[in-house]
């Protein structure tokens, strides 16, 4: 009795082990097959509003909310883009890490502002 | 006659706790603002109390209940659609690895919250249409794990204390 409980641990933590290497194994396939991205496309509120080339590099301040008052600040250098300042509560935005790939995205959700990697217009 | 009246009774009973905890959840503050909408998964420990006290009949109608009256109140037809997709292989998988009887109750706990996670992320993925989401696979399998653990060994407890009462 005692060492079917005891071989029954044995595999559970046999179990998690292989859901962790699973879930390693996917997380680096998927980050294999990332595409470089070639423009940064601006949404507000679900709309696409500007558009800018990742090879250019450039700062800008995009606006939003009823008055403008919704600042974030799009930084494109060196093929990646990232947002430098907000003035939103939270930040995450710009605590982010760069981003340069087909896909990826920068969300600012108080200002429902998504900043997003595509490969054409 | 008698019998089944007490069951359904009691199932409703559990239905409605499952319920409670899954509103609880909805309470407590975000475990990680990266990934809004990540959840502890506590109404599991009613579900796999009933896998291992009844049987997985009772279980699925539980769940099933449970998911469609929580996102008729609580949510819409998306949460709907991640809910179900979720406890659906959740419940799946829990109930073969409890068939091969190879591993414990937070065993097939912890796999039970992983692929829950899973079953949201393809739901997820699919609505989506966008592969990205992937990514996010190897937070969920980390906390489904933990989460697993805990419910898990909750669930145990409840097992252990249901037998000693008499009408169970």
């Amino acid at each position: 009795m005692f060492s079917k409980e005891k071989s029954r641990y044995i595999n559970d933590i046999l179990l998690c082990i292989g859901i962790l290497a699973v879930a390693l194994i996917a997380f680096l396939v998927f980050k294999a097959t990332m595409k470089d991205g070639k423009i940064v496309t601006v949404s507000i509120n679900g709309k696409e509003t500007q558009g800018y080339s990742l090879s250019v590099d450039a700062e800008n301040v995009i606006t939003s909310g009823k008055n403008g008052e919704y600042q974030n600040m799009l930084v494109i250098k060196d093929g990646k883009a990232y947002v430098k300042e907000a003035n939103c509560r939270d930040k995450i935005c710009v605590s982010h890490r760069k981003i340069s790939k087909v896909g990826e995205t920068i969300v600012c959700l108080p200002h429902k502002l998504v900043i997003s990697i595509d490969n054409d217009g | 006659m008698k019998n089944q009246t007490k069951k359904i009774t009691f199932l409703g009973v559990m239905t409605a706790f499952a319920m409670v905890l899954s509103y609880l959840e909805l309470l407590l503050p975000p475990i990680w603002s990266a990934v809004p909408g990540i959840k502890v998964g506590m109404p599991n420990i009613i579900i796999i109390f009933l896998l291992y006290k009844l049987s997985f009949k009772e279980a699925v109608a539980v769940s099933f209940i449970r998911v469609c009256l929580t996102a008729l109140l609580f949510g819409n037809v998306m949460s709907l659609i991640y809910s179900i997709s979720g406890a659906a292989l959740s419940l799946a998988v829990m109930f073969i690895l409890k068939k091969t009887d190879r591993f414990s109750m937070v065993g097939v706990s912890v796999a039970g919250g992983v692929f829950h996670n899973l079953g949201q992320i393809i739901a997820a993925i699919i609505v989506m249409q966008t592969k990205e989401i992937g990514y996010y696979m190897i937070v969920l399998s980390i906390t489904g794990i933990i989460a697993g653990i805990f419910v898990g060994l909750a669930g145990a407890l409840c097992l252990k204390y249901s037998k000693k009462i008499k009408f169970l």
